[in-house]
């Protein structure tokens, strides 16, 4: 039968991903109007009630593959492949999330099958889903269809909301798979390591972003010299983090948290699309950037263009100043 | 060991970039360069060669595009590739991600590399995508994404940052990577380098050269159809102030703050 594959991750304590449990949310609600089935793989150690607990948001079915790692793309590839060939998907949807990306496009190779990424909503037209993506810094969105099936869709981060309703529990059903001789080249060592300190920043009313504008690691004081005057605390993006000047507790974006504090300030943060997902529903948005082009400018609600080494300092004497006085 | 990796030609980044309304693609004229992060790719080549623990017999750069993608070819041999192979045909015009990652992959399949290293993203196309599909057709194991590439025995131990903190990973060669920007710092290529780029072998392919069938690539063998383009619901723009005089800058900051009651 027709239908909507997703394919739902899990961390190590079997915990799904709120951006997977969104895309079989979304996949329901579509199923509905395309008057088919949303379905879901998962694999790895779910146990038979967290796997069925997933029809909560929509599924159906639930495919699970125990014998398939989680956390590496290759094997999940071979699995919904054989899930979708076997039974006839017409769509296979993903969360925004890095595995997704790398999932969905080894099923595009595997299946030769048409594949859009960043997808921002997806809609029925004539009976096929259509995928909304945004191109060029969000400066323009391209509907796109696909020519046979499946159709491969990649959301970006939080595009679809987790909806739990009474959808009742899924039907588990467990599937043999026998992975690619390449798919098991690739071993994972150690999953999800923590680097740096274990700092809040999702409770954060006013957080201080800064990225690789700073300069350099010891300039993070500047940030933190104002987070404390302001009474917040700092976030930082991934370019910061993967260099080591700041904790990856600290990270907003697709790979990091999802923030939507009072104000976030920006300082030397460029405004990339991953980093974007991450905080653009903050309430304000304030950007310091020396670049006026800097694509940060177009989402926030005002934007200094200057350099931050000048002006963050002298910020932190003036709201300082005003609040002790 | 041979090295190939996957450079692509994209509009400057400082040229304003527009999708063309008739043929629905990305509009292509004006200033070109490689690919910013193709560079890393480079560089994560060069510094395998480099580092003593595995020998690098050779690198290749790669490329799949028109004509003009001979200069990004030209700046990966200036950065460090000792020959490159130009993939171009009017057959593949208008090719997607599914038709894109085929023909890579078959260009790929005449060189049989032992490593594959492309950039993360492209600096137009954007689809974080290519790395996985060439995998898949190669049936080589793959990353994305990738800040560390270690090398020992035939093998290479990689990290990276994914959706619950960073992972490290063992992969065996032949492989297929596609390197983070954070992984290096590429150096600048030394003006006898720029010179001598254009002296280096290239090949150049058409499809019909590397077994791609026709009928799989370019707007016709492509899986995905753009549909309408239109454009994103409008925001109210933001305020910008250009900093001339700080204390001033700082004073309307704090007043914006306060209005807000930020403070
Ligand atoms: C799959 C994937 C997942 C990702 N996940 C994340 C994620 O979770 N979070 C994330 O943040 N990113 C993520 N990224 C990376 C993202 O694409 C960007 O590379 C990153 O956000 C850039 O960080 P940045 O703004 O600090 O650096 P840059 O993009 O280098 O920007 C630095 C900015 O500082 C400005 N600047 C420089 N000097 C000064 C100065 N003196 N004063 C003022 N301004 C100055 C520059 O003009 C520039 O705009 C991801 C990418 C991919 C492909
Ligand atoms: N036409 C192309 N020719 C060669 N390499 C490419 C091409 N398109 C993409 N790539 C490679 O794939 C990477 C990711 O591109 P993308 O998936 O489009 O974001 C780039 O950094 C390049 O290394």
């Amino acid at each position: 039968m027709a239908g909507i594959l997703v394919y739902a991750l899990h961390d190590d304590e079997g915990n799904f991903n709120k951006n997977s449990l969104g895309a079989i949310s979304e996949a329901a609600k579509l199923a509905g109007e395309l008057g088919t089935e949303a379905a879901a793989v998962v694999v790895g150690d779910v146990s038979d009630d967290g796997a069925a607990g997933l029809g909560a948001y929509g599924a159906k079915r639930v495919f699970r593959a125990k014998d398939a790692p989680e956390g590496l793309a290759q094997p999940i590839v071979d699995v919904m492949a054989k899930v979708i060939s076997d039974e006839g998907f017409s769509y296979a949807l993903f969360g925004g999330g890095l595995l997704g990306f790398e999932i969905g496009a080894g099923l595009t190779a595997r299946l030769n099958a048409g594949v859009t990424m960043e997808v921002t909503e997806v809609k029925v037209q004539d009976g096929k889903l259509v995928a909304e993506r945004p191109v060029l810094q969000d400066s323009a969105i391209v509907d796109v269809g696909y020519v046979g099936e499946p159709g491969i869709i990649i959301g970006r981060l939080n595009a679809f909301d987790a909806n739990a309703g009474d959808g009742g529990s899924a039907e588990v059903v467990d599937v043999e798979v026998e992975l690619s001789d390449w798919s098991t080249k690739a071993r994972m060592v150690t999953r999800g390591e923590q680097r740096g300190a274990d700092v809040n920043i999702e409770d954060a009313e006013i957080l201080v972003g800064g990225g690789r504008g700073l300069g350099e690691k010891d300039n993070f004081k500047l940030a933190e010299d104002l987070a404390d005057a302001m009474g917040g605390a700092v976030a930082a993006t991934r370019a910061v983090v993967d260099a080591g000047w700041y904790p990856y507790a600290a990270q907003i974006g697709q790979t990091g948290k999802t923030v939507a504090p009072k104000l976030y300030l920006a300082a030397g943060i460029s405004g990339a699309i991953q980093h974007k997902v991450g905080m653009q529903n903050s309430e304000n948005i304030l950007a310091i950037n020396k670049d006026p082009n800097a694509p940060i400018f177009e989402f926030s609600d005002l934007g200094i263009v200057g350099d931050l080494h000048k002006i963050l300092p002298k910020l932190t004497e003036a709201v300082k100043a005003r609040k002790g006085g | 060991m041979k090295i190939c990796c996957l450079v692509k030609e994209v509009p400057d980044a400082a040229v304003q970039k527009r999708i063309d309304s008739n043929t629905k693609r990305l509009d292509r004229s004006g200033e070109k360069n490689l690919n910013p992060f193709d560079t890393h790719g480079i560089e994560a080549a060069m510094q395998i060669r480099e580092g003593g623990n595995a020998q690098v017999d050779e690198i290749v750069a790669v490329t799949m595009g028109p004509e003009s993608a001979v200069r990004a070819l030209h700046k990966a041999v200036a950065l460090g590739a000792d020959r490159s192979v130009h993939l171009t045909d009017e057959a593949l015009a208008g090719s997607d991600v599914c038709a894109t990652g085929y023909a890579l992959a078959k260009v790929l399949e005449s060189e049989q590399p032992d490593l594959v290293l492309l950039g993360q993203q492209s600096d137009d196309g954007e689809c974080y995508t290519i790395g996985a599909v060439v995998a898949d057709h190669l049936k080589m194991p793959s990353l994305t994404q990738v800040i560390k590439i270690d090398v020992a025995d035939n093998k290479l131990t990689c990290e990276r940052q994914a959706e619950y903190g960073y992972d490290t990973v063992e992969v065996e060669l032949p492989a297929v990577i596609s390197v983070g920007d954070a992984i290096n710092e590429p150096r600048y290529p030394s003006l006898k380098a720029i010179m001598g780029a254009k002296k280096k072998p290239l090949d150049t392919h058409a499809t019909g050269d590397v077994g791609i069938e026709a009928d799989h690539v370019g707007e016709d063998g492509s899986k995905t159809q753009v549909l309408a383009i239109n454009p994103p619901p409008t925001k109210e723009p933001g305020e910008i102030i250009e900093d001339e005089d700080t204390n001033e800058t700082v004073e309307k900051i704090v007043a914006w703050l306060d209005e807000r009651k930020l403070l």
